[in-house]
């Protein structure tokens, strides 16, 4: 085994013999950039809506629900796409998510949402990971489009504002302490800290 | 048939009836024929001025002052209570639930709000800026019983 390690750096360690050092140069470069491409477009290509609905677990449960939302639908057509809000816009945070995301690759492969009973067996647990994930990182991927810095409080309800200027500006909740269950529906409650 | 002045009579105010009856439109809430679909209402948003309306009566469920849109109130969650539970006004100023809403129906008093009391908007519900399709001729009390005491004054 050793002598086999030994071997192959022996042959990794010498000089080239056949290509100039101008193709091995140009055919690394070339060969980078082909795979760091296919690397980030296949990357991409799993961080899009089409993609996550391409299941039946999200497409008949969670896109469904969100469809009704204002996040779907609105007076202006803007609207939120699944990545949007459930994963990191920063690269190294979005790995990092992807990696996590290996997860739910088992459990596709394994079934364990794989019937509307799982699902909503499972979706306190689900809803629960999101939150903490979002409580984490201060709402972050909320505060992608809604900064605090472009509200203008003179344009909301009194209500939102009082409560806006109480807990938000002085940094002593984050977004998703409030907004639970905007785009999607609650999970059985009972038990979670401020609900009935 | 013998033409009687009192069956000429009938025949008269019949066709005075029906005269009557044929120059006055039925008025329907419908704007066109039952077998056509009719254009829909405007939709107009909930008013959310959060202001305080007086009731109507006082037994009248009060009606809730702001938007309530996409609220989630089913055996899952109750978002109404998530800030008008009792536990939840301190930090959401919002009026608590009324006492009333912790008995049961046998007059005993709960810990939580009833499980009749739970559904929210069976009783209580937003208000839209429209125009009622049916008039209302509903009198407060307050100005009807002034009313009454100068008639017994009388």
């Amino acid at each position: 085994m050793f002598d086999l390690l030994k071997r192959y750096w022996k042959v990794l360690n010498s000089p080239s013999v056949h290509f100039s050092l101008a193709f091995l140069t140009l055919g690394g470069f070339v060969a980078g950039v082909i795979f760091w491409g296919g690397f980030n477009t296949a990357l991409e290509a799993t961080n899009t809506e089409k993609f996550c609905i391409s299941c039946h677990e999200m497409r008949d449960n969670v896109f469904a629900e969100l469809k009704s939302t204002i996040h779907y639908s609105n007076r202006s057509g803007v609207r939120a796409t699944c990545p949007d809000c459930h994963v990191p816009h920063e690269w190294t945070d979005k790995i990092a998510r992807k990696m996590q995301a290996s997860k739910e690759v088992w459990g596709k492969i394994f079934g364990t949402i794989r019937t509307r009973d799982k699902f909503v067996e499972k979706r306190l647990e689900l809803a629960q990971h999101e939150w903490a994930r979002l409580k984490a990182n201060n709402s972050l991927e909320c505060r992608n489009c809604h900064s605090a810095e472009s509200m203008d409080i003179t344009r909301q309800s009194p209500r939102a504002v009082e409560a806006h200027e109480k807990f938000l500006f002085t940094g002593e909740k984050t977004c998703i302490d409030c907004h639970k269950g905007i785009a999607h529906h609650l999970p059985d409650m009972s038990g979670v800290p401020e609900w009935q | 048939m013998k033409m009687t002045p009192k069956w000429l009579m009938a025949l008269a105010i019949i066709a005075i009836a029906g005269a009557a009856y044929a120059a006055e439109p039925i008025t329907t809430l419908r704007s066109t024929a039952p077998d056509q679909e009719s254009p829909a209402p405007r939709i107009s948003n909930f008013e959310d001025t959060d202001q305080k309306r007086p009731r109507n009566y006082p037994e009248q469920p009060p009606t809730i002052p702001h938007d309530i849109e996409g609220y989630q109130i089913d055996k899952n969650a109750n978002k109404c209570l998530s800030c008008h539970a009792r536990s939840r006004t301190g930090e959401s100023g919002a009026p608590m639930v009324s006492i009333t809403h912790f008995m049961d129906r046998d007059g005993q008093f709960l810990a939580a709000v009833s499980p009749r009391r739970y559904f929210c908007t069976q009783c209580h519900v937003s208000q839209r800026q429209v125009e009622p399709l049916v008039g209302n001729s509903f009198v407060d009390i307050d100005a009807l019983l002034p009313n009454n005491s100068t008639r017994i004054a009388e």
